[in-house]
């Protein structure tokens, strides 16, 4: 008898041909398409950014933080320092960002990991709010009011435009095939051992507390180059729209009612998410009642969300990350690595 | 020297107030292990039905806690049957989401039925009477009248759960759901009225508040955050430690907010954070 | 008294228990033996109400008991000692006791017939329930159980981890339950010991009855037969 680990599905490799293709024809909008599209997509871009961040923090390591947009926010000022005051060329701070909000994610998670579940998670909401008031409390940085990204005004506004908009495709991609090959490695196996138990985890030589900061610093650098790239779209920043936690309760919608502890969940989370925003506009306030209680249903009902659903249905998986065991005579699917998902 | 007697002392009486938010949540964490997300909100809830009632009635603010009292009890039972106790058991995720969602709901659904404009509760007259401690201390009634309520709550409570059956019955229901079964405790009742206990002392810290400040439907995160961190401060497992935290944090946002106004939360945020990284277990932690 | 029907029991997809039938009457002593795995634990749980069990797959006093809660099946005098004591760390002894009697049936146990059972619970009724030594564990858990006035009693493996000469103090109280009305259902991992304690014994492997009978009349080989399912 002979055994073969498999790792790609039919699905799989439609999907992976129906990605890339999409990814093209999205590459060369800026030929064809009008601003408000890019800036949409753009946003939709960040968005998804943020929600694979999130996801491989709670949804595969099992940390819940309703404070990422600390890291957002931070992502956002670092930009509009690099580029306003050290002169740096403003597209090359989006990913420099990343990499000062990584450093600063480590003095935060020194403190925030002293706590642990409900406590932790309005904990890195209480570390924001800090960052939010040291920052609305320094005058140079536009205080309360907030200031205006100066460094792009060099750059002609189809240059401008253009570019964030590449920029932005390619971190949402990035963000995906980031999250994808992590799972796919062991430092991926690792992950979902934790999540799954953390007490066998721990005795099979898994450094849970190595494991946990290290999800948590990523998560963070990737929701710095979100925010970095969000607020260079927008060319304005201030600490409210930079700290409000109202990107995590968006966040939390996608990723929860999209499905997770998966990666296509966020996907078809921000789709959905930005066609009830769009069907929902005039309603104001109303709108978000509605997503707090879908989210509230589906966490109660579906706690494996929309793809959760479709993928324990229908055994559809677009990124595998689990391995299959195929026998030469009979086929005999066992999926050892991440095949069960718990909210 | 002069003024720091005061601000410390003020520091204190808002401290009793913190302390009345921080209760609920440290009872419903002892009892369940839940964090509810929501809780700032529903002070906020609190708030407005009490000004409903007031408009209804007549009645006094105080008085018509009369009404929001049980109205609240009730609330905290239906949603803890109705939708909390659901989510209880086991994984993390599901509380803090769904109250997450909770916390949305409830935001959003006061600015739709109420709009933004800020709201005050009145008590005709209490609210500005004082009286001269020495030279420069000069104390508010309702201030004080807040910080009394707040130790004879927490007096109470601390009785409720050393002396009476239910109090037992909710100790051992924190330590082991399913046996506390075997001894015809019935665990989705007692999570029930816990959290109504929680509700009604949540009413009681609302028109407290309402009266103290004009409040909004967004406020519910600061309420939250405050509670939260009087709750570390001061220690898990201990509703006197709740109480120390709620006044050594509402000292540290009065010294901030005489140093310069903007830093007077701030400095609360930084307070809580020195004892997190510095003393984790909180300041007077009950070892069990 | 107690009878179960064709009782089975699963843990998601994984079926525990194949259709138990057993008859406990008023008064008796009934051991319940079997290897681990073989269902015992499980059987409690859905006589107990902690598992769900069919309607009238559990009878008890005539009435079908089966898929009630838990709290409601001791309400109507079902008591269990749990297995692991599991008294309440947060309470005192006395505390843990006095918990036993929440439900408020009427009846002859109260603290002072517990602490004349068992003397040296009245000395450290103070005491948080965690310090005390196994036996006096599985005293107070006992104790505790009484002081909900059962008309049975389940004690689940109370010889576990046990000295002998413990386990012996634990077993000469017995006969003053029984004397007092209660009936008794032992699960026990010393087979010679349940066997010297009971009236008649069942035993269960891989989720059935392999064997029942009187305790006296079953002879060694019947039983190592039954139990190991050789």
């Amino acid at each position: 008898m002979l055994f073969t680990v498999e790792r790609a599905t039919r699905a799989s490799r439609i999907g992976a041909v129906a990605a890339t293709a999409s990814v093209v024809v999205l590459a060369s909008l800026p030929w064809w398409g009008d601003s408000s599209w890019m800036r949409a997509i753009v946003e939709f871009a960040c968005l998804l950014a943020l929600a694979q961040m999130w996801n491989l923090l709670a949804g595969y390591g099992g940390v819940v933080s309703i404070g990422q947009q600390a890291f957002l926010g931070l992502g956002g000022y670092a930009l509009f320092v690099l580029a306003d005051h050290a002169h740096i060329n403003p597209f090359v701070c989006v990913p420099l960002a990343g990499l000062i909000v990584a450093a600063a994610a480590f003095p935060t998670a020194w403190a925030v990991f002293r706590l642990r579940g409900g406590y932790f998670a309005v904990g890195t909401w209480a570390v924001a709010e800090v960052y939010r008031l040291l920052i609305a409390n320094a005058s140079f940085l536009g205080g309360g009011s907030g200031k205006s990204l100066a460094a792009v005004r060099e750059f002609s506004k189809a240059v401008r435009e253009s570019t964030t908009y590449w920029l932005a495709l390619a971190v949402a991609v990035a963000s995906v095939l980031l999250v994808y090959l992590l799972l796919r490695s062991r430092h991926g196996l690792a992950l979902t051992s934790i999540r799954d138990s953390e007490r066998a985890a721990a005795s099979q030589g898994i450094d849970i507390g190595a494991t946990k900061l290290w999800v948590y610093i990523a998560s963070a650098a990737g929701c710095g180059l979100a925010g970095a790239l969000y607020f260079l779209n927008t060319v304005r920043i201030s600490p409210d729209a930079a700290f409000n936690v109202g990107w995590t309760a968006n966040i939390i919608f996608i990723v929860v009612i999209g499905g997770i502890g998966t990666i296509e969940g966020p996907i078809i989370g921000t789709l959905l998410f930005f066609l009830l925003r769009g069907a929902l506009a005039d309603y104001g306030a109303t709108y978000l009642i509605v997503l707090g209680a879908v989210a509230v249903a589906v966490m109660v009902k579906f706690p494996r969300g929309l793809w959760g659903f479709v993928q324990e249905r229908f055994d559809l998986r677009f990124f595998p990350v689990q391995r299959r065991i195929r026998v030469e005579a009979a086929e005999a699917t066992a999926s050892p690595g991440a095949a069960n998902l718990r909210p | 020297m002069t003024g720091w007697a005061d601000t410390v002392i003020q520091g204190v009486l808002l401290g009793g107030l913190y302390a009345l938010f921080a209760m609920g949540l440290s009872l419903i964490f002892g009892v369940m292990r839940l964090v509810n997300i929501a809780h700032g909100d529903l002070i906020v809830l609190a708030a407005y039905l009490a000004l409903v009632v007031v408009d209804a009635t007549g009645l006094g603010a105080l008085p018509a806690l009369a009404v929001c009292v049980p109205l609240m009890f009730l609330f905290g039972y239906a949603l803890q049957r109705g939708l909390l106790n659901f989510t209880i058991g086991g994984d993390i995720l599901p509380p803090l989401l769904v109250t997450f969602g909770l916390s949305i709901i409830i935001q959003n659904g006061l600015l739709e039925l109420f709009s933004a404009d800020p709201r005050a509760l009145r008590l005709g007259g209490l609210e500005t009477q004082s009286f001269r401690l020495g030279a420069d201390i000069v104390v508010g009634r309702f201030p004080l009248l807040v910080l009394g309520v707040a130790i004879a709550l927490t007096v109470g409570i601390e009785l409720f759960f050393a002396k009476t059956a239910l109090g037992r019955a909710f100790r051992a229901t924190s330590d082991d759901p399913e046996a506390v079964r075997l001894m015809g405790v019935n665990d989705r009742h007692v999570y029930a009225l816990a959290m109504g206990i929680a509700l009604a002392i949540v009413s009681v810290a609302a028109v407290f508040y309402g009266v103290r400040t004009t409040f909004g439907p967004s406020d519910g995160p600061d309420r939250l955050l405050f509670a939260f961190e009087s709750v570390i401060i001061g220690g898990l497992g201990s509703f006197w430690g709740t109480l120390a935290g709620g006044i050594v944090l509402g000292i540290a946002q009065a010294v901030g907010f005489r140093l310069d106004p903007g830093w007077g939360v701030l400095t609360g945020h930084l307070a809580f954070l020195a004892v997190l990284l510095f003393k984790p277990s909180g300041l007077f932690p009950r070892t069990r | 008294m107690l009878s179960t029907h064709h009782l089975t029991a699963f843990y998601g997809d994984f079926q525990a228990l194949f259709g138990i039938d057993l008859e406990i009457s008023a008064g008796e002593v009934v051991a319940i033996i079997g290897a681990n795995g073989a269902g015992k634990s499980t059987l409690l749980k859905a006589v107990t109400g902690l598992v769900p069990a069919r309607r009238d797959a559990v009878r008890f006093e005539g009435q079908p008991i089966g898929g009630r809660g838990a709290h409601e099946i001791l309400g109507l005098g079902i008591a269990m000692v749990p297995e692991g004591r599991r008294l309440f760390p947060s309470l005192s002894v006395e505390e843990n006791l006095m918990l036993g009697s929440y439900r408020g049936r009427p009846g002859a146990w109260n603290l002072q017939r517990v602490y004349q059972l068992f003397p040296m619970l009245r000395e450290k009724r103070l005491a948080p329930s965690t310090s005390l030594s196994g036996g006096q564990q599985q005293m107070a858990s006992i104790a505790r159980a009484l002081m909900s006035n059962p008309k049975l009693l389940i004690c689940d493996e109370m010889s576990l981890g046990l000295a002998p000469i413990v386990i012996k103090d634990i077993y000469d109280a017995l006969p003053t339950i029984v004397a007092q009305g209660i009936t008794l259902v032992i699960v026990e991992q010393d087979v010679g010991l349940a066997m010297r304690v009971s009236n008649r014994l069942y035993c269960l492997q891989e989720g059935r009855v392999s064997l029942s009978g009187k305790s006296q009349e079953l002879t060694r080989e019947q039983v190592s037969q039954a139990y190991f399912g050789i």
